[in-house]
């Protein structure tokens, strides 16, 4: 280049297109967003509340690790967060803002109880297990199918129509809820005296299936779309539909076929929440596990291994705060806190993966 | 005629709540930003608005009632930026992804507020500031004028400059360059840049102005819809979602957002009035239905407008997606 072409304005900072980055690049990235987010976190710690953040990152960890039972628990709510993560991750993965996971697990929760209520007892439990798994199923399909329709024909905006939905299942369990506890103040735990359709215990804990079930799921989901021909036309129409559609794919089918699909494992997901861990149903059941389960699901890039890792560090930042919460007389709200800045900078470290920083001057990465 | 009445004067300040939070959003996402976080911001809003008002009363020797309004407006204007900021220098620096962004600031405005809105409450379930009073005040001598100007004229300062915030919205998109700018870059930020326009500034200024506006919400709500009273409660994330629905009901037209937004109030309290207004009672279970009808209504805009397929009712083109200006 020659001594003229140099001497044209360069900007101070400016930002390049990274061709790709290794593994070890990308993991050092993340790494070193969450322990940058950890610092923030604990300057917050210590000046609003004055405590040492050693003694309360120490506290923090004995919220899930201090116990088995513990550990059990926050297994258990492991599991939930990150069922509905892998339902999500089909429908994410085409670019297909299901942001209705919420309401697609809580009609299938509604289903689940449903059965329950008016079949537990009556008929033998094999038919009851099957019954409560397939209302569950389809339920959640359902929700999830008629976003998916929408878009596929009228190109109808999937995030808001989604997202609509959940408030619609919301009044619809409130509305069953209301007429199930009738003049009681709640609704306490289904067939609490004939325990029909409650999962069996299973190593100690009926949620202990729930496990089984995620971790078959995680290693499927996984499969299904990284080695299947569906998997793959998932992949093309979320990068691009036009390419989609030159290459012979049926779009509107794909999008309408992976959201049943979606919407399916969240309605399943409510079926395992209240038979496995709740025995009951509330307009809280989902416990806006949908929505943290996006977030999950865009982080770990579809990857169901990478979910796990994202969704046991979420669960630990939550159970954590708890324990801060009784034991420093804090609120656990602290953990909403604590959570939302860890995602900040998160999701701002995606731009050093991507992306590379150059200085005026000085011709090598930044970062 | 009384329940009527009173159904309307209901339905308005529960409009002007998600009338807030819905011309802010439009402001935003006419710059192509889709903020998810609306309902953290409302939650930021309202709470740094109440936390100094609280804080002024319990704090001056002689609180200044003007003065106190005027803070508790510019500390919820503030916080609400400050929420847009975040979201601003995600979204368009780093170019994270609009909806996660946006979800992860709707946990942390609402966990920020509750957080902090424990140490005010300080073992109570509830604290009440008095400023709500002033907030309330109607419209004197007019409101005085029977029915119609208990109507027109019963509520507090804030439902009017709400509406006069609508109209204002509605001449900068629609009548100045400034505007027809941001909607370039809402549309085809390419373009606009290619035309000479600063797409990060008109990006940055709409998200954070906007934040603010939706944060006014919060503190309407907090400080005149609710007396004054702040307790813990996950009553602003429903309202924030609301105002994201009335938006789309809009098609992002703040001038609609006007007659929308008292539409969205009357349906809301649709469940307390109708049964009254025709003379008999429902069962709790179906209130509970009837108050999924405007999220229902939201839903069946929402298909129209995909249906009819008239341009000027679409969202902004460009909408969800970064801008990179070497990324063709």
């Amino acid at each position: 280049m020659s001594q003229i072409n140099t001497a044209v304005h360069e900007p101070l900072l400016r930002v390049v297109k990274r061709s790709e980055s290794t593994m070890k690049q990308k993991v050092l990235v993340r790494a070193a967003a969450i322990l940058l987010a950890l610092i923030v976190d604990a300057l917050f710690i210590f000046f609003i509340t004055g405590l040492n953040p050693i003694a309360v990152y120490t506290t923090m960890f004995q919220g899930t690790f201090s116990t088995a039972m513990r550990f059990s628990w926050a297994l258990r709510d492991l599991a939930s967060l990150l069922l509905i993560g892998v339902a999500l991750a089909p429908a994410f993965k085409m670019r297909f803002w299901n942001t209705g996971a919420e309401g697609q697990v809580l009609v299938g929760a509604l289903a689940t109880a449903a059965v329950m209520v008016y079949y537990g007892g009556k008929v033998p439990n094999w038919l009851l297990y099957s019954a409560m798994l397939i209302a569950s199923i389809l339920a959640g399909a359902l929700w999830g199918f008629i976003p998916a329709w929408f878009k596929a024909h009228f190109n109808t905006n999937e995030t808001l129509f989604t997202l609509m939905m959940n408030y619609v299942a919301i009044q619809i369990v409130a509305c069953f809820v209301n007429i199930w506890r009738g003049q009681a103040s709640g609704l306490g735990k289904l067939n609490m005296k004939s325990k029909a359709g409650w999962f069996p215990q299973f190593f100690g804990q009926r949620y202990n299936i729930n496990l089984l079930v995620v971790v078959l799921l995680v290693v499927l989901m996984y499969c299904y779309l990284r080695y299947s021909k569906q998997g793959y036309e998932i992949a093309v129409v979320g990068e691009s539909e036009n390419t989609a559609r030159y290459a012979g794919i049926n779009v509107g089918k794909v999008i309408i076929r992976t959201m049943i699909i979606s919407g399916a494992l969240c309605g399943l997901t409510g079926f395992l929440i209240v038979g496995g861990r709740d025995q009951t149903i509330s307009t809280g059941t989902a416990g806006g596990n949908g929505f943290t389960a996006i977030i999950v699901a865009w982080l770990s890039k579809f990857n169901t291994f990478t979910m796990a890792l994202i969704s046991f560090l979420l669960i630990f930042l939550d159970k954590g705060a708890m324990e801060i919460a009784s034991a420093y007389a804090l609120n656990d709200f602290a953990s909403d806190i604590i959570a939302g800045i860890i995602l900040f900078f998160i999701l701002g470290s995606e731009f050093f993966i991507n992306y590379k920083l150059i200085v005026r001057g000085i011709h090598k990465e930044v970062r | 005629m009384d329940t009527l009445i009173a159904w309307v004067s209901r339905a308005i300040p529960f409009g002007t709540i998600i009338m807030y939070g819905a011309l802010g959003e439009i402001l935003t996402q006419k710059s192509g930003n889709l903020n998810l976080g609306v309902p953290g911001i409302m939650y930021l809003g309202g709470f740094a608005g109440f936390a100094s008002a609280y804080l002024y009363e319990n704090t001056a020797a002689n609180p200044n009632t003007v003065f106190c309004i005027v803070l508790a407006l510019c500390c919820a204007f503030a916080a609400s930026v400050i929420g847009g900021m975040i979201y601003s220098f995600l979204t368009i620096t780093l170019r994270a992804n609009q909806n996660v962004t946006g979800l992860a600031l709707t946990t942390f405005g609402m966990g920020v507020a509750n957080f902090f809105g424990v140490y005010i409450l300080d073992g109570r379930t509830a604290t009440q500031t008095m400023i709500y009073k002033a907030f309330q005040t109607r419209v004197p001598v007019l409101s005085g004028l029977g029915i119609p100007g208990q109507l027109l004229f019963g509520y507090g300062f804030m439902v009017y400059a709400a509406i006069a915030l609508a109209i204002v919205l509605h001449i900068f998109l629609n009548r100045t360059r400034s505007g027809l700018n941001l909607r370039a870059v809402g549309e085809n930020p390419a373009t606009a840049d290619a035309a000479g326009i600063n797409v990060t500034r008109y990006k940055y200024l709409a998200t954070c102005i906007g934040a603010g506006i939706s944060g006014l919400g919060g503190l309407y709500y907090v400080l005149d819809y609710n007396q004054g009273i702040w307790a813990t409660t996950g009553q602003i994330e429903a309202l924030g979602w609301l105002a994201v629905a009335l938006v789309i009901f809009t098609t992002w037209k703040p001038l609609s957002a006007i007659w929308g937004s008292y539409l969205f109030g009357v349906l809301y309290w649709l469940y307390q009035f109708l049964p009254a207004l025709l003379g008999f009672s429902v069962p709790g279970y179906v209130t509970d239905l009837i108050q999924m009808v405007p999220y229902v209504v939201t839903i069946a805009v929402l298909i129209i407008t995909s249906l009819r397929k008239k341009r000027e009712d679409q969202p902004p083109a460009s909408l969800g997606l970064a801008y990179f200006r070497e990324e063709r």
